[in-house]
């Protein structure tokens, strides 16, 4: 998708940090330059950060509509921040944006995801051997 | 007399069949009255068999004087097609055939076969016959519309049961907090793992189910084909964050997967659903154990 860039906000997408993990949540339409910004930003940020980042996630439950290049630019977030040493978990993925990558033949093997942003917290909070808020095993439900 | 021969020679069959037909139109509905197929279907008067009958043969002359005698789709067929639908619907209802619709539609032929050779008796052979081909092109056309009207009922009727059966066919159950299961069952095409990978998704996303298990063991042969549209809704549950299992493999289905050499080790496989649940429990952290003997429940 190609669009609208005349504001030079617009295609940005904030990166927030949480502790030791980087929430990216994506709303609306995404756009190429969106995508190309967010992989540059989340890359600066993992290397930049004083404290060390464990893991990203991004949040796609408000997206409706992804196409293949954005489907490339998730896996490729995923690989590079594998090689900064953090996991990438892809969180809240709607049912008709799976179908569509699935179609694409862009099942994304490396790529984590989770149902929730918060149960991909819960997920990297488990991984990286940081004991979560409340010391519960990964999967119990309170 | 020899005057009028060359006159009748000149004049066209097809056309001296539409005027035959326009004029003898009572006579040839009171003998289609009598017919099987008018008799079966209008049993409550007779008269109203003969109306019938009276706006068939009108339909069949303006056919004729349009000289369009093989065209099913002529104009003259529109006003009759959703009578000869009700017709070919009733039959069908009381049980019979398309092959029995259509002989009765044959039997309506020789009635009007022996009209057009009473009017024509004085006519040349060769003006006959030609009269009589005519007549019988004719009927052979009007037996096509009823059958094709007939079939279009039918079909409407198997697209309205096949969509209804994609719906009821895809039950997906909660078993346990976070995790349903699909019972498949029956043969799965394009369309119905279309529908099963829709609303498996969807209800993920309701019961926010982390664990979602597909059984087969309703399902009687796998060939590449299914496999495909299982790994896919299994590719796109894994997406949204769900594990999916596919359970139920009878051993003669794991044969042929083998022996088409289809790869599903990216796919999670349990032998049955109770191994499937037991599976997914345990990654709940959830574990059954028996109730100690002796005490209350």
């Amino acid at each position: 998708m190609t669009g609208p860039a005349a504001f030079p906000h617009e295609g940005h997408v904030p990166v927030l940090r949480l502790g030791e993990v980087l929430l990216v949540t994506l709303q609306g339409d995404l756009y190429d330059s969106t995508a190309e910004r967010l992989r540059q930003d989340i890359g600066q940020t993992v290397s930049d950060s004083a404290v060390e980042v464990s893991g990203v996630v991004i949040d796609l439950s408000g997206v409706e509509v992804v196409d293949s290049f954005m489907g490339r630019v998730l896996s490729d977030v995923a690989a590079m921040t594998r090689l900064l040493a953090a996991q990438t978990v892809v969180a809240g993925m709607r049912p008709a944006v799976a179908i569509t990558l699935v179609e694409l033949g862009l099942t994304l093997p490396g790529l984590r995801t989770a149902l929730t942003t918060e149960d991909a917290l819960r997920l990297l909070g488990a991984e990286v051997s940081v004991p979560s808020r409340d010391g519960r095993p990964r999967g119990e439900r309170p | 007399m020899p005057e009028q021969r060359t006159a009748e020679e000149r004049t066209d069959p097809v056309e001296e069949l539409g005027t035959f037909l326009r004029r003898s139109r009572e006579q040839i509905a009171q003998r289609w009255a009598d017919a099987a197929l008018f008799r079966t279907v209008f049993t409550v008067s007779r008269d109203e068999a003969v109306e019938a009958g009276r706006a068939v043969v009108e339909a069949l002359a303006a056919v004729a004087a349009a000289g369009r005698l093989e065209d099913a789709e002529a104009d003259g067929f529109a006003v009759v097609r959703e009578q000869l639908a009700r017709t070919a619907h009733s039959r069908a209802r009381t049980g019979a055939t398309l092959a029995q619709i259509s002989a009765e539609m044959d039997a309506l032929r020789p009635p009007v076969n022996d009209l057009l050779l009473d009017e024509l008796s004085e006519a040349p052979a060769q003006h006959l016959r030609e009269c009589t081909t005519a007549l019988t092109v004719l009927m052979g056309t009007l037996r096509l519309v009823m059958m094709e009207t007939a079939m279009s009922a039918g079909q409407e009727l198997i697209n309205r049961q096949r969509l209804e059966l994609l719906e009821i066919a895809t039950p997906v159950i909660k078993l346990w907090e976070g995790i349903v299961a699909v019972p498949l069952i029956g043969t799965l095409d394009s369309a119905r793992s279309q529908v099963v990978m829709e609303t498996l998704l969807d209800a993920v996303v309701e019961q926010h189910a982390r664990i979602a298990i597909l059984d087969i063991t309703g399902v009687p042969t796998v060939d590449s084909l299914v496999a495909q549209h299982l790994m896919k809704t299994v590719a796109a549950a894994r997406l949204m964050g769900a594990e999916c299992i596919v359970s139920g493999i009878r051993p003669a289905i794991a044969q042929t997967i083998v022996h088409l050499g289809i790869d599903l080790s990216s796919v999670l496989t349990r032998a049955s659903l109770a191994d499937a649940l037991a599976y997914a429990l345990q990654q709940q952290g959830a574990h059954i154990v028996p109730a100690p003997a002796g005490e209350p429940e």
